[in-house]
């Protein structure tokens, strides 16, 4: 499908010719229906100075996610007298990838921070803190496949642990097309020689999309069974989120 | 702050008339600007064309060179989009290196283009692993009324769809088009309050909530998606979209190509 230049790298020599990715009983080479996860592991407060961190693991993905503020925004002409700004950096670590990649922010992060960026800004009461600024770094440490999704999953775990009020949390999740069927969460293999992706996320209470990109080639149809897949799928993923925060922060107490 | 409040009273204005079903230049909510297309007025690129959508004006070049193929693709040529937001363009851009709205333009043309698969890059090998050719789409915008994203995606199309490239130049035989498979064409809708606006002006794009850019080929497959703003759709808004992208793109291309 794609050949997203950044991306080249995430290739390993495969031949599309000789592997099914999906087999003739719907089953995934990693053994997964079409509509299953990978496994995926939330823990929210693993950093020291950050006023709030998370640390996912997303089938082959580790990410963690820390988040200063709010705090003065400054230089002061890139402050909003109305409400607090969300800086949200999405970085990949050099040695995150299969062949190293040059450290520093390229245009697919750049891209990636700003969607980001946006979609966080919904869900925070960014109306309470005006002039403020709060920074989100996204570091992925290794990556297969969908780190913008496990990204954003913890940077709002991050956020509840950093005590900022928002609507809700943000689960995140990618779909797409693989050898014609509509599957869920794609691995990396899927994702370098499936037919389309879409990462998504949506804000659970609402059933509202706030981040929303796409590749590849779908029909109108496909799109309405991938969203439909997807956005069920976040629902999964942010009971994932709030027993992380529980587990971080439940006080047992005897009676 | 003086700026804010002129467009806190903008923003009213501009969801006022949308509950009233109308817009502040008096469009119908599908109702896509004045295109103007002029192809080929630069003669030092292999394909150029400048593209009006109402009072947007933005200019795209086509370059072709011959380099070296990425390593994991050796039999595949180059595409490369770029995205320059200069100062002349509007009072908000500034000079220097590319800032995020640059790049995400150059990568919502380049995902219309590379998505829609339309021209094959295999097509343009020539020594597989050593040579191939490189093709630079460069998006210049000259003056800034919003929906930066359609207009570009217009420009590339029309000036991707009249390049020639220049073989004869590099001893590669004669000069030949582009073979060209596929004729991408975007669609940008925001949301403003609760409806659907497509095409949007500076001053909507400034007060709305969110915003939605959707590729799609001549089937009308969906081919490349980007979401904007700090807003959020709901499934169905989604589903609206997609309708009246649909319809949209047919008669962009059509314009285009025509």
């Amino acid at each position: 499908m794609r050949r997203n230049l950044n991306y080249g790298f995430l290739l390993g020599g495969m031949n599309m010719d000789e592997k099914k990715l999906i087999n003739e009983k719907n089953i995934r080479l990693d053994g997964r229906k079409l509509g299953e996860l990978r496994p995926i592991k939330i823990e929210a407060g693993v950093l020291n100075r950050a006023d709030g961190s998370a640390y996912i693991e997303w089938g082959g993905n580790k990410v963690l996610a820390a988040v200063y503020g709010p705090i003065e925004a400054k230089p002061r002409h890139i402050q909003n007298p109305t409400k607090a700004i969300i800086d949200c950096r999405y970085n990949m670590a050099a040695f995150s990838v299969g062949e190293r990649k040059r450290p520093g922010p390229g245009r697919r992060s750049i891209e990636i921070s700003k969607v980001m960026s946006e979609a966080l800004e919904y869900v925070v009461f960014t109306e309470k803190f005006p002039r403020a600024k709060i920074d989100v770094y996204i570091e992925v440490l290794q990556a297969s496949a969908g780190t913008r999704c496990a990204g954003l999953t913890a940077a709002s775990v991050a956020l509840a642990d950093a005590g900022i009020p928002m609507i809700d949390l943000l689960p995140a999740c990618a779909v797409g097309k693989v050898e014609g069927q509509v599957v869920l969460d794609l691995d990396k293999e899927e994702d370098n020689f499936g037919e389309a992706d879409i990462p998504l996320s949506v804000v659970p209470r609402t059933n509202e999309i706030v981040l929303l990109q796409m590749d590849g080639q779908l029909t109108i149809k496909e799109f309405e069974k991938c969203m439909e897949m997807g956005m069920n799928a976040c629902k999964d993923i942010y009971e994932l989120q709030k027993a992380a925060l529980k587990e971080r922060y439940a006080v047992f107490t005897e009676e | 702050m003086g700026e804010v409040v002129v467009l806190e009273i903008v923003r009213d204005h501009i969801h006022r008339l949308a509950d009233h079903g109308k817009r502040i230049d008096g469009r119908g909510f599908d109702e896509v600007r004045p295109i103007s297309i002029e192809k080929g007025l630069i003669g030092t690129a292999e394909g150029s064309a400048r593209v009006k959508l109402g009072k947007t004006d933005v200019l795209v070049g086509v370059k072709v060179d011959i380099g070296e193929p990425f390593s994991d693709r050796p039999k595949d040529g180059v595409l490369l989009t770029g995205a320059e937001l200069k100062p002349m363009a509007s009072p908000e851009f500034e000079p220097g290196p590319p800032r995020p709205n640059a790049i995400e333009l150059a990568r919502v043309v380049d995902r219309g283009i590379r998505e829609s698969k339309m021209f094959a890059l295999e097509k343009l090998c020539i020594d597989p692993g050593k040579k191939v050719w490189m093709v630079f789409v460069d998006v210049q915008v000259i003056d800034f009324d919003g929906n930066l994203f359609d207009a570009s995606s217009m420009a590339a199309l029309a000036a991707l769809t009249t390049t020639t490239v220049n073989a004869s130049k590099f001893d590669q035989g004669e000069d030949f088009p582009l073979p060209i498979d596929h004729y991408p064409a975007s669609c940008t809708i925001v949301k403003i309050g609760d409806v659907l606006m497509v095409d949007p002006s500076l001053q909507e794009e400034q007060v709305a909530n969110a915003r939605l850019t959707v590729s799609m080929d001549e089937a009308s497959n969906i081919r490349a998606m980007q979401k904007g703003f700090k807003g959020a759709f709901t499934y169905d808004e989604l589903m609206e979209c997609m309708k009246k992208v649909q319809v949209i793109t047919k008669d962009i291309r059509k314009k285009v190509l025509g």
